[in-house]
């Protein structure tokens, strides 16, 4: 709270007297000269700018982390770093601001220990110049160095384009460590203004990239080039607002109301990660009892085969208290991933959505819960997967657009990953993608069915017509009896066990518990050659 | 009155034991038989003799609370149940309480519940020898009476003349008048000019109300005070007699003043014997439908109960009554009691008789039926205590006291910890509420040695009755219980327009309970972040704990910011609130749908629907879900330069007020509509609803037609 009281009154006091010492232009007492520096560092690029950013509904660079980390907490790095440019009139006193266009330092959420920037748009419009690159790559060395996440603010309109070639160094060096900190510590992009050109790829390298709706963008090009290249009239929202993002690209994983909303929900987002690929994944004090009876699960499926119903129902009455912080909730609606806690310690949750295509896997579909799974797998987090799966979607549409390649990411996750993973399969696990579904073939550590559920090679109604070519009529009841139930897959051991939907999650705590220590290691390799 | 209490407290234990073991059969099926058997031990007490033979089986013809009401019983009393349901219904609550269920179609109504060919084969399947018939569905159809008879199966209830004599609304007034039963006074048939209206209307006394005989409920009915206006409404009534009907007749009668609605239960048997079990008040009503009914009434001495009760018994044996029946009056201002109709049926509110008489109105339904005598003489009959029942449905009563809605109930937990409480309820945790049936949850049922017992118990299980997944209607329930004109028992059947002209708007908040609200958010608040911090086994959290001992808060309901401060002591939190202090403390146990605080001393339940990292608290006290922002200061400083989302302009837009089905549309994309003009009809739940224009102008778009089903917000229309 103390830093708040102070802060207004610092940027209120501390105008007068920086334009009257830079008028003067004496020099001072060193002392002074620091006491001054640091003064200006903290109005960024000064009061006037300050009120045109609060203006378009955002906040600074400083409020932001202000809101982002514990009260008190942060500790910034290089507050004297100023640009090294001396082109375009660059090198005047004016032109140079302490601290450059971006905030950088570390603190803390909820206790645990975050690296975080955040670009000043108040400087420069937040460009990056080679002093701010200089200044991101040092906070990243050290939070791979101690096992930290990094956070980025993003709100840049771009390159220094004073710096020249400085600043596309600058990019590479950023997305260099972007690269190698990806799968040791979580990285997270909150886009909270412009972020547009090559500045789109250090948060299409992270981890997860959460946009702020109305005031946040992401593209290559602008629309003006748009316009002049392609002739299409577009509109910065359209081309890449938070919408476009999160469900039409899948640039983006979530967008947030505003500022605040966007970071209060951040700090509730960090609590589910480990803070490396060494951490286990946390456990949180919980409330809700590991030995909850869900007697609502009992009538969840419907009767009919063909009625749909929602797995977040599903999913939300199983977990702690019902808190599902999901992943990319408007994009590839018939997967759903995301964070959730099962007795205190996060887990992942993957799971088929009946209610959209029928929970089919698509190309968008199977590169969403890919990604999903490998970041879980890098993070020790367990998965826990919910399945109802006709198939993978047929049609030229998927085939041109390389379903195989796609859904092979899916399954090259599954296979691949080594963290505990649990399977419920609550009603069809047709075909392929049956296997690809976290089965116990792809080393599923516990595979349980809910007595609704049917393994099948596909539906009664194709399978039929495929052995008996349509002369046999009793043939479907009987294809049904045989293989639209558990059985057939019970007996094989390819499920562990037929369970009460009511007891899931007593049986997910109590397997969660053994399973904590499970070893598990591949092959040694460079690293694994996954179909991009 | 000490004996009294002991009834009542048998009738509890009686009440939750059955309910309490039917959660564990829900575990675990195996269990089933076993449960019968541990009931009928339970409920030997309650009267049951076993030597006097009955039913083998018994089916059902109905679902929801009423169908698992009669499957209670008569697993008490050694009967075999069926149970028929439509296809959505299949793994309803009373489909798995009965030991068989018969599918007897798909899920609209009129081809399953009412389906009764598919009844009669589902009783010929499964040999039942009598019916329940429950209430609404088939309860009063004469017709399936006589194809029951005709199959030599018993039907629970009166025999089919009483059926069709009450049936019918003249011949049963007719009847009533025969029988010496007060009726209104009045005149039904073709009335020449307004000059014999006048001299009707005179004769009778004014006020008289006007209206066409054909006419149904309370539809076309006019009010005259006067000659003049009598000639208005004769002129009106016959027109729309003529226009709407095709039939001339008026019917002009005494219109009754701030009437109350209040009923006898009457039982009778075969061979003669009738008695009345008391009345129950069902004044407060919406649309005609009761809300709230409570027994003994306040407002009757026990001169006028048994005058009532005699009559309402002299109808019955005119009628040559046998079974449990209903015969309802309006009583005027000065304790004058007219027929109003006789329902031949067991009534929705038959448990609050239940609960003051100590009878099981469906065990003595059944004897009646096989041909016993009745047991009890008049003189046997109490007043035990008082009884409150108070009708949960689905629906949201901020919009016109009511309007259904569906969904899922995601969390259902029923009030049973409170003592003497008794919940009738055909749902439980996972059950859907469709569009296709009643929009009822459940009748939740609290007794007492008296009146502000009873009243004490319902507030404490409003508070405690755990209902998500749907809109529901228990704050206007709390806040009809908590009026000082309910309390004063000063009610009749316009007690909610009268109480709320513009609408019911939830709960007012004292500045007390206001502070108390506030104190709670905040709290719950802090254990919430405090919670964020406790991770368990991980060794890099920083050695520093964090400084903070004040959690200077900021937090927003409705329109008004508050600045809270908190400062907490292990479970005890000190929160000042505007400048006041209060002490709080509770076990804040983030994961309970529960939440019971003591403020200052004081006891207090809230209900806390949703959290999000965001500061969102939604938050049910008294009944009304409030929604607060909770944020530190620094947020909510910081939270002044966000904008102001654009909000959507209602007025030209039409969405759909509640899930139904599309009737009609009367406009095309543009047209021009005026303000106030009708431009859909939804149907839901039997309720044809007209939706209007909110301004003038074009229409944009037309994003439904008839037939149609459409979702609670959905889109309809728009306008330019």
């Amino acid at each position: 709270m103390a830093t708040l009281r102070l802060l207004p009154r610092i940027l209120r006091a501390s105008r007068p007297r920086l334009t009257q010492s830079r008028s003067a232009g004496g020099p001072s007492s060193v002392p002074e000269r620091i006491a001054e520096k640091r003064r200006a560092a903290l109005l960024g690029g000064g009061q006037a700018r300050i009120d045109a950013q609060h203006k378009r509904g955002k906040l600074t660079a400083r409020e932001r982390i202000l809101l982002l980390l514990d009260q008190g907490s942060f500790v910034e790095y290089d507050m004297f770093v100023e640009h090294r440019c001396a082109d375009f009139g660059m090198e005047s006193d004016q032109n140079k601001y302490p601290g450059d266009s971006v905030v950088t330092g570390q603190g803390r959420i909820n206790g645990r220990l975050a690296y975080v920037f955040s670009q000043d748009f108040t400087v420069f419009g937040g460009s990056l110049s080679g002093a701010h690159a200089q200044k991101i790559c040092k906070i990243m060395d050290q939070a791979v160095m101690v096992g930290a996440p990094v956070i980025g603010l993003n709100d840049s309109g771009g390159a220094r384009i004073q710096e020249g070639v400085e600043s596309l160094a600058g990019y590479a060096d950023i997305f260099l460590r972007n690269v190698l900190c990806s799968g040791v510590v979580p990285q997270i992009s909150l886009i909270m203004g412009p972020c547009a050109g090559g500045a789109v790829y250090s948060p299409a390298l992270t981890d997860f990239t959460f946009m702020v709706k109305d005031t946040s963008y992401l593209f290559i090009t602008g629309p003006d080039v748009v316009k002049s290249v392609t002739n299409e009239d577009v509109t910065q929202e359209q081309l890449g607002g938070a919408k476009t993002h999160t469900a039409v690209s899948g640039v983006a994983h979530r967008a947030f109301e505003n500022d605040v909303d966007a970071l209060l929900n951040l700090r509730e987002f960090f609590n589910y990660l480990p803070l490396n690929n060494h951490d286990p994944a946390p456990v949180r004090e919980c409330h809700d009892p590991s030995n909850r009876l869900v007697p609502e699960l009992d009538s969840v499926v419907p009767m009919e085969s063909t009625k749909a119903y929602d797995m977040v129902d599903i999913v939300h009455s199983i977990v702690d208290e019902r808190e599902f912080f999901e992943i990319m909730p408007s994009y590839a609606r018939n997967i759903i991933v995301g964070f959730a806690r099962m007795n205190g310690r996060t887990v992942g949750i993957v799971g088929n959505q009946p209610k959209v295509a029928s929970g089919c896997l698509d190309i968008n579909s199977s590169v969403k819960g890919a990604r999903f799974v490998r970041f879980c797998d890098a993070f020790n987090i367990p998965l826990i997967t919910f399945v109802d799966v006709p198939g993978f979607l047929p049609g030229t549409a998927q085939e041109y657009g390389g379903i195989i390649r796609h859904g092979a990411k899916l399954l090259f996750a599954f296979a691949e990953a080594t963290v505990p993973k649990i399977t419920i399969i609550t009603r069809k696990a047709y075909g392929g993608a049956y296997d690809v579904m976290s089965s116990k073939h792809l080393r599923g550590d516990v595979n349980y069915a809910w007595p609704t559920a049917e393994v099948a090679v596909m539906g009664a109604k194709g399978a039929v017509q495929i052995i008996f070519r349509g002369k046999e009529a009793h043939a479907e009841a009987e294809y049904v009896n045989k293989f639209a139930n558990p059985f057939p897959a019970a007996i094989r051991g390819f499920v562990d066990d037929i369970i009460e939907p009511s007891t899931t999650r007593i049986r997910i705590c109590r397997d969660l518990e053994v399973l904590t220590s499970k070893t598990q290691s591949n092959p040694w390799k460079k690293h694994a050659n996954i179909p991009l | 009155m000490a004996a009294s209490l002991c009834r009542a407290a048998a009738a509890g234990a009686w009440w939750r034991g059955p309910r309490q073991r039917h959660l564990l059969t829900l575990q675990c099926a195996a269990l089933h038989s076993r449960w019968c058997l541990v009931t009928s031990r339970t409920l030997y007490s309650a009267a049951y003799d076993p030597n006097e033979k009955t039913f083998e089986k018994l089916l059902i013809a109905n679902r929801g609370e009423i169908a698992c009401r009669v499957i209670k019983t008569c697993k008490k009393m050694g009967i075999k149940t069926v149970a028929i349901h439509s296809d959505v219904d299949s793994n309803a609550v009373h489909v798995k309480m009965a030991d068989e269920a018969v599918c007897v179609g798909p899920a609209p109504t009129s081809k399953s519940y009412l389906n009764m060919d598919a009844i009669m084969e589902a009783i010929k399947k499964t040999r039942a020898q009598a019916v329940h018939p429950g209430y609404g569905f088939l309860s009063e159809n004469k017709e399936f009476a006589r194809r029951l008879a005709s199959e030599d199966v018993t039907f629970i209830g009166p025999d089919t003349h009483a059926i069709q004599a009450m049936g019918d609304k003249i011949e049963s007034k007719l009847l009533a008048k025969n029988a010496k039963v007060n009726t209104i006074p009045g005149f039904d048939g073709v009335v020449k000019d307004a000059d014999e209206a006048v001299r009707i209307a005179r004769e009778i006394g004014y006020p008289v109300m006007i209206k066409a005989s054909a006419g149904g409920g309370g539809k076309g009915m006019r009010i005259a005070w006067d000659d003049e206006e009598t000639r208005e409404g004769f002129r009106f009534s016959s027109q729309e007699a003529a226009s709407s009907f095709g039939d001339d007749r008026l019917l002009i009668e005494k219109f009754i003043d701030n009437p109350r609605h209040i009923e006898i239960q009457v039982l009778a048997d075969k061979h003669g014997n009738a008695l009345w079990l008391n009345e129950r008040e069902c004044s407060i009503q919406r649309r005609n439908q009761k809300v709230v009914e409570e027994a003994p009434s306040t407002f009757l001495d026990p001169e006028t109960r048994r005058a009532m009760g005699e009559q309402a018994v002299g109808l019955a044996k005119a009628v040559k009554y046998s079974s449990a029946g209903t015969v309802e009056f309006l009583v005027d201002s000065r304790k004058n009691f007219y027929f109003l109709e006789m329902n031949t049926r067991l009534q929705v509110e038959h448990p609050i008789t239940e609960c003051i008489t100590g009878l099981d109105l469906v065990q003595e339904m059944i004897r009646v039926a096989k041909g016993y005598p009745l047991r009890h003489k008049q003189a046997d009959i109490p007043i035990n205590g008082w009884a409150v029942e108070c009708r949960v449905y689905a629906e949201d009563p901020y919009k016109s006291f009511g309007l259904p809605s569906i969904g899922r109930l995601s969390q259902y937990q029923e009030p049973l910890h409170v003592s003497n409480v008794r919940v009738d309820s055909g749902i439980q945790e996972g059950s859907d509420i469709s569009i296709y049936y009643d929009p009822m949850i459940s009748k939740l049922i609290t007794y007492g040695s008296d009146r502000a017992e009873a009243l004490q118990r319902m507030e404490e299980a409003l508070d405690n009755y755990v209902i998500r997944g749907v809109t529901h209607n228990v704050a206007l329930l709390r806040e009809v219980i908590i009026h000082p004109r309910f309390v004063q028992g000063d009610v009749n059947t316009k007690f909610l327009p009268d109480v709320y002209p513009d609408g019911f708007k939830g709960h007012k908040l004292t500045d007390l309970e206001k502070r108390e609200l506030l104190t709670t958010a905040a709290s719950l608040y802090v254990a919430g972040q405090l919670r964020s911090q406790r991770f368990l086994g991980v060794p890099r959290i920083s050695l520093a704990k964090l400084d903070v001992s004040n959690w200077e808060l900021s937090v927003e309901l409705g329109d008004e910011t508050h600045s809270v401060t908190v400062s907490n002591n292990g479970s005890t939190f000190s929160v000042e609130v505007d400048g006041r202090k209060l002490n709080v403390t509770s076990e804040w146990n983030l994961a309970s749908p529960l939440l019971s605080v003591t403020i200052d001393g004081a006891q207090r339940t809230f209900q806390c629907l949703s959290r999000d990292a965001a500061g969102n608290i939604s938050i049910q006290f008294l009944g009304t879900v409030y929604k607060l922002q909770v944020l530190s200061r620094l947020a909510a400083e910081l939270s002044k330069y966000m904008p102001e989302k654009a909000v959507e302009d209602t007025s030209s837009i039409l969405r759909s007020p509640m899930p139904g089905t599309v009737v009609a549309v009367s406009v095309q994309p543009g047209d021009l509509v005026s303000e106030g003009q009708e431009i859909c009809v939804i149907e839901a739940m039997k309720m044809q609803n007209s939706m209007s224009a909110a301004k003038s102008g074009k229409v944009k778009a037309v994003h439904c037609k008839a037939g149609e089903t459409v979702g609670e917000g959905d889109l309809l229309v728009e306008l330019e």
